[in-house]
């Protein structure tokens, strides 16, 4: 017998009696608007350590970008066409060699107000890596796609087909030394999010 | 057997005082965070029963669940590894690294492959494994087990990290600034991510209809190793499986504000697939897992979802320190999953406990943790494992609580349980227990007893 077969059988002869799923329904009633889950979203965005900025359009995010960040001579890349000007776009097939990237731009699929995550799938850019290796990070999301929580999240994706998908909230951190919270553990330092 | 147990451990780690209160204040700290953030929440106690319920019906279902998610997963491209126990898991882990001469990993938080004891059988057959979690890598260059799941760490101040670091990573002697200290983590590791073709990952969920698996970390670190490498290893429960991927939300809302407060970790990763010219695999693991769901007591500790809540709220485990436990899963619910593993060994942590309850009030999926505790101890006792001196007062107290309106509430329990039987509750009247304030026991027996069972155990 393979360990397989002996595992599924083990589980066959050990697992209880069926039980049921209980219905969820409760979850999926909200009673939010649209301008408090916007509101809640950037209040939960400075709270996980990131930053948010309702904008109006592509320029305003380039004029932004520029006073907020030093990237003369620096690495840019985007996944966004709209910001050529400022960005170069993700071209190569080793993606090692994005480790000098300064600060990279990506578009998101949507985000949820009540953990300030955003919604990236691969529907969007192939690689995975671009999320993560970035010394800063700016998300771009639509203003009218931003849902109460998770629950409504997950109605978005529930059919979605995708080879990889992230709920990202926040730069990356770490609070192991001595529960100090220090920004920056691996990935992105910061996070800026432009709500379009 | 253990040459100490956990109340002679906790006595060590008691005669540092200020330090024990320092764990103590730290672990309350977190706890309070978690309180924050789950008051937030007016549907709360509604999540943790749905949480509970699903992971009941998955677990009721599970032999399905597991043939549904293999298939979809192989139709997704992902290749799916069975392993019976530690050892099978650890083979099929070698077996990958050298059919692409690979002797190099870069490995996250995974508590399986802690339990598998991976990283010295690499290590014995010429493989390095770096650990890239920060608290992991702290211990890891220390030589030390991971103290909590969530916060491998906990236990070390910043001046001996700083002291760490200084030897291994070349930080100027003396500091122990965490930013500075994470900055040069960061800086090594960084180089490691880049030049590692290999990377192992644990799993939180994964989903029966989908065949992908979520990773979560605030680092980044599942993800730097994972996209880096030409071969991503996931290794998981078998009792992770759950069916569908909506499931998710109530998962994601419960685990990060149980386990440190925030409202989700930094990174919820979804692997479907792997990427392009890239090999994902995943190591389905039951070392042991099919035995505690044959045991109807204990098989809903195989719900815990390792937010390390019950850790963090626990007064025995906060003045007495993860390293007590000898266990690679200390605090409460790993003094219930340990004694399945090995009873014999690990006869001494179900009674780690103060029966207070705490534990299974904060569980984000509901489990009874203390309540298999006091389970366990019969078992122990009746089993054998525990001393003759114990074994007569057992019997004694169970007769007292065999009464069910005595043992309805577990305070009342806990009192009975203090006037009958004292060890069940404090064992060896370690040294957390002169912290705790526990109710009045008449001091005559008290002594009798203590200066009989001390002998006894001497
Ligand atoms: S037993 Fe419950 S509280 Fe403890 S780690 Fe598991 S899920 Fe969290």
């Amino acid at each position: 017998m393979t360990s397989r077969e002996k595992i599924l059988e083990a589980v066959q002869s050990s697992q209880p009696d069926l039980r049921e799923l209980p219905n969820l329904d409760l979850f999926y009633k909200t009673y939010a608007t649209v301008e408090q889950d916007r509101a809640k979203f950037i209040q939960t965005v400075q709270m996980i350590g990131a930053k948010a900025y309702e904008v109006n359009g592509y320029e305003e995010i380039i004029k932004r970008i520029k006073s907020d960040f030093e990237i003369t001579g620096k690495r840019v890349v985007s996944a966004v066409r709209e910001l050529d000007q400022i960005a170069q776009q993700y071209t190569a097939t080793d993606n090692h060699e994005l480790a000098n990237v300064e600060l990279m731009i990506l578009p998101t699929h949507f985000a949820v107000a009540e953990n300030g995550a955003c919604w990236v799938d691969d529907e969007l850019f192939e690689e995975r890596l671009l999320l993560f290796i970035p010394q800063h990070l700016v998300f771009i999301v639509k203003k009218d796609q931003i849902v109460p929580n998770l629950h409504q999240a997950y109605r978005l994706i529930a059919d979605k087909k995708y080879g990889y998908g992230a709920f990202v909230a926040g730069p990356s951190k770490t609070a192991d030394i001595e529960q100090s919270l220090v920004l920056g553990a691996h990935g992105p330092r910061s996070l800026t999010v432009f709500m379009l | 057997m253990k040459v100490m147990d956990h109340a002679e451990k906790s006595k060590v780690f008691n005669g540092d005082e200020k330090r024990v209160d320092w764990h103590d204040e730290t672990l309350w700290f977190i706890r309070k965070k978690r309180d924050v953030a789950t008051h937030n929440i007016p549907e709360w106690e509604d999540l943790r029963e749905a949480g509970s319920q699903i992971k009941n019906h998955s677990l009721s279902n599970l032999n399905h669940y597991l043939q549904q998610f293999e298939t979809n997963a192989k139709a997704n491209g992902i290749v799916i590894h069975w392993a019976k126990d530690g050892e099978e898991h650890n083979k099929i882990v070698l077996g990958l690294l050298q059919k692409h001469q690979i002797t190099e990993m870069v490995k996250s938080k995974s508590m399986l492959t802690e339990e598998c004891h991976l990283n010295d059988y690499l290590e014995n057959n010429g493989v390095a494994v770096v650990d890239s979690d920060l608290g992991e890598r702290i211990v890891q260059l220390a030589k030390e087990a991971p103290s909590h799941i969530v916060l491998p760490c906990i236990h070390k101040k910043k001046e001996e990290i700083g002291e760490l670091f200084h030897e291994f990573l070349g930080t100027p002697e003396g500091s122990a600034d965490p930013q500075l200290l994470t900055e040069a983590a960061r800086q090594s590791l960084r180089n490691t991510f880049l030049t590692r073709r290999a990377a192992l990952t644990g799993v939180n969920f994964a989903i029966a209809e989908t065949g992908e698996f979520v990773v979560c970390t605030n680092e980044g670190n599942a993800d730097m190793g994972a996209h880096l490498a030409d071969i991503h290893i996931a290794s998981m429960g078998i009792e992770k499986v759950i069916p569908l991927r909506k499931h998710l939300s109530i998962f994601l809302r419960l685990l990060t504000r149980s386990a440190t407060g925030q409202p989700i970790t930094t990174y919820s990763s979804h692997f479907a697939t792997p990427a392009k010219g890239k090999e994902l695999h995943i190591i389905l693991v039951d070392n042991g897992r099919t035995k505690q769901l044959a045991r109807p007591d204990f098989r809903n500790s195989l719900k815990c979802i390792r937010c390390a809540a019950c850790f963090n709220t626990c007064p025995v485990y906060r003045r007495s320190g993860g390293h007590s436990y000898q266990s690679v899963i200390a605090g409460p619910i790993g003094s219930i999953l340990m004694p399945n593993l090995d009873m014999k060994k690990h006869a001494d942590l179900p009674f780690a406990s103060s029966l207070c309850g705490s534990c299974s009030n904060v569980c984000p999926v509901k489990i009874d943790i203390h309540d298999q505790l006091y389970k366990w101890r019969q078992v122990i006792v009746k089993e054998g494992y525990a001393n003759p001196a114990k074994t007569v007062a057992m019997k004694l107290m169970a007769k007292t609580l065999a009464s069910p309106t005595l043992y309805k509430m577990a305070g009342k329990a806990a009192r009975t349980t203090l006037k009958y039987a004292p060890f069940v509750v404090n064992n060896k009247f370690n040294a957390w227990y002169l912290h705790r304030d526990m109710p009045e026991v008449p001091k005559s027996s008290f002594g009798e007893w203590y200066n009989k069972n001390r002998k006894n155990n001497d």
